[in-house]
């Protein structure tokens, strides 16, 4: 899960990492509010889970009252990579001397922790290492030893911060280190880090993901979630228990397994098609789960062809079969579907199937054969 | 021969009472695997089935010889339930649990990479199959046959899928190992791929890789250095969006890391043969084993 910037800030400073003071706004008027409790100049931010929101026009510095009505007036609603601004983060304007990025990730590879510093803050990161590598300094931490000072120490030294603040960059490190464990994360940054001209070290921005599989220890951050953000067929899909991925084409599909269903995505499309949606149904599906499945595929206005690609391990062909007839008696799709049923009771699947004789419903043995079918049934 | 699971295999099952974990333990027994044991913590002293259940795995591995585990519980007890194998002295851990948070399982790992005793597969995995031997976990053994492929993968039904096309054209697999769709599983390609080159029966290896991480390009340069068996490939994800999660946790393309063209062109750099769709991975395989034949 991805906070927005704001509540990343308040878990911040829950660890005592500073953060500059700020007001949560969602109309002008509170913005507005907000502003002149805070004092000019501030900071108009929108709140939206993608990066790139300067440039964008989404962070702007208000000097009075006007200029604060205007730009929350102007950013709320905002279109923002595809994402609508529906909240705003009202702080106090910050005196910047240098800004730094910073950052704890969980680094795959490595199976550890990895810290990075770089004084080249405020730039993308990901362009910083390609173009000039050096200039980030990355140290894996053991997770059974957890930070230590020392860490915060050659890291301060070796990205070259200022001297002065070695010390208290390296403090923002363990306590940045320390809301990646205790809150289990699997992403902070910090970018900008600021020093302001009275040398106090800041967080300006705030990325933090937590991992979604801890959250049943961290109830507080559980409620953050706001699910009337979501999509809302990811949505309907998550509150019946199956992993279901958005995408942008016509063909709706439906597997067994995440790695079976990505490789469909793929035949598919080698085959020209365009798939609507990645739908994992799970291990050991019942019939209820299959018939559940096909609601929330065919609740995307953009299907036009569905394709079923199961092998069948703990799945069974039988109940996929029975999923499915239990579809078309309670919604009659108005699209057609291609089954491939393999694997465990196969047969059984396609005599119930056959027997049903459902309406534009047509059978293939093959996962290559059924994805050209169903290529060919949804163009147009 | 055969890698990690064989007729030596002692298996004891964490979670042995639930009801996946009966259903699958009693299919292990079928099949022939030795299931001398299982754990659940209060149920001591009763049996699943003829399986003896026992409290710890400490008492577990004491009464019965127990070199195998299979953990079965659910995510939040999981990482316990490995570390308390781990340290029960158990050589080989199979996690079959999904679900498991991230930090939970980083620090699993890493006790067992620091105490270098026990082996961990998983988790989210489908776990480990010899035929003919012994089966740990859930793959469907009615479709698999004793030979000579060796299939790596962190996908369970794409093994089933390209499997059942070696099977067709005439070929068995000597172990099928699912090392599972996690951020941070215990087993790596190139550990596996490392036990398949030493293997005697092995002769052809396939690895079943897909978005997320670097484990495919880490695999393509051990493999270059290492290996002199021929190996198929197939990566998943072709079509993945960047920053969504693909239903197995690690399965995520990163902004411009981890991608599924990354991952081929650096498997085929290294002399690998990736095929572009399971049935050709699998046709791949077969023509490989025909022509060495």
């Amino acid at each position: 899960m991805d906070l927005l910037e704001y509540q990343g800030k308040q878990v911040f400073a829950r660890h005592g990492v500073p953060v500059p003071s700020g007001r949560h706004a969602q109309t002008v008027d509170e913005a507005a509010a907000a502003a002149d409790d805070i004092g000019y100049p501030c900071v108009i931010k929108a709140q939206v889970q993608i990066g790139g929101r300067g440039k964008a026009g989404g962070i702007q510095v208000a000097n009075n009252h006007n200029e604060a009505r205007e730009h929350a007036q102007a950013i709320l609603g905002m279109d923002i990579r595809g994402l609508t601004v529906h909240e705003l983060w009202v702080e106090g304007a910050s005196q910047i001397a240098s800004e730094y990025y910073a950052s704890v990730v969980f680094d795959r590879s490595a199976k550890a922790p990895l810290v990075m510093l770089s004084t080249k803050g405020g730039m993308d990161i990901e362009e910083v290492a390609e173009t000039d590598p050096g200039a980030i300094a990355r140290l894996h931490v053991d997770p059974l030893l957890g930070f230590q000072e020392f860490h915060g120490r050659r890291l301060a030294f070796e990205a070259a911060v200022d001297a002065d603040v070695v010390r208290p960059v390296g403090a923002m490190l363990a306590k940045l280190y320390e809301v990646f464990v205790s809150e289990e994360a699997t992403l902070v940054e910090v970018n900008p880090l600021i020093v302001t001209p009275e040398r106090q070290v800041k967080a300006l921005d705030a990325k933090v993901t937590l991992d979604d599989n801890a959250l049943f220890r961290h109830p507080d951050n559980a409620e953050l979630r706001d699910p009337s953000r979501e999509d809302p067929q990811e949505r309907m899909a998550k509150e019946r228990g199956l992993t279901y991925v958005k995408l942008d084409g016509n063909i709706g599909i439906l597997g067994n397994g995440a790695g079976l269903v990505m490789s469909t995505l793929d035949v598919v499309a080698q085959a020209g098609g365009s798939p609507a949606n990645f739908l994992d149904a799970g291990g050991g599906s019942k019939a209820e789960a299959i018939t559940s499945a096909v609601e929330v595929i065919l609740s995307n206005p953009n299907v036009k062809a569905v394709l079923f690609n199961i092998f069948g391990g703990i799945t069974r062909g039988d109940e996929v079969a029975r999923g499915l007839i239990e579809a078309f008696n309670q919604i009659s799709p108005q699209v057609p579907f291609v089954v491939r049923l393999d694997g465990t009771n196969d047969l059984e699947g396609r005599q119930l199937l056959a027997e049903a004789s459902l309406p534009n419903v047509f059978t293939e043995s093959t996962m290559d054969g059924a994805a050209q079918k169903v290529v060919e049934l949804a163009a147009p | 021969m055969s890698i990690l699971v064989d007729t030596n295999t002692k298996l004891v099952v964490s979670g042995v009472t639930g009801r996946e974990g009966t259903f699958h333990s009693l299919r292990n027994r079928d099949y022939g695997t030795q299931v001398v044991g299982g754990v659940t913590p209060g149920k001591g002293g009763q049996d699943v089935e003829g399986i003896p259940v026992f409290d710890t795995f400490h008492e577990a591995v004491a009464q019965t010889g127990a070199n195998t585990a299979m953990i079965f519980v659910p995510p939040r007890f999981a990482a316990d339930s490995i570390l308390e194998a781990e340290d029960a002295g158990i050589d080989l851990i199979v996690a079959i649990t999904e679900g498991i948070a991230a930090h939970d399982e980083l620090r699993a790992f890493n006790v067992i990479k620091k105490n270098g005793r026990a082996r961990l597969i998983g988790p989210n995995c489908p776990g480990i199959l010899s035929p003919g031997k012994a089966n740990v976990g859930i793959i469907p053994a009615a479709f698999f046959k004793e030979g000579n492929v060796g299939v790596v993968s962190r996908s369970g039904t794409l093994t089933y899928q390209i499997g059942n096309v070696i099977a067709q054209e005439g070929f068995g697999n000597s172990t099928i190992v699912g090392i599972g769709g996690d951020p941070v599983p215990g087993s790596d390609f190139i550990d596996i791929i490392a036990l398949f080159q030493e293997d005697a029966e092995t002769e052809l290896i396939v690895m079943c890789g897909e978005i997320g991480g670097d484990a495919e390009e880490r695999a393509a340069e051990f493999i270059a250095a290492n290996v002199s068996k021929p190996v198929v490939a197939y990566i998943a994800g072709f079509t993945a969006p960047p920053g969504k999660t693909m239903g197995h946790a690690g399965a995520i393309v990163s902004g411009s890391r981890g991608t599924a063209k990354a991952k081929a062109e650096a498997l085929e750099r290294k002399g690998v043969r990736v095929g572009r769709t399971p049935t050709e991975v699998a046709e791949l395989a077969a023509s490989l084993l025909a022509a060495a034949a």
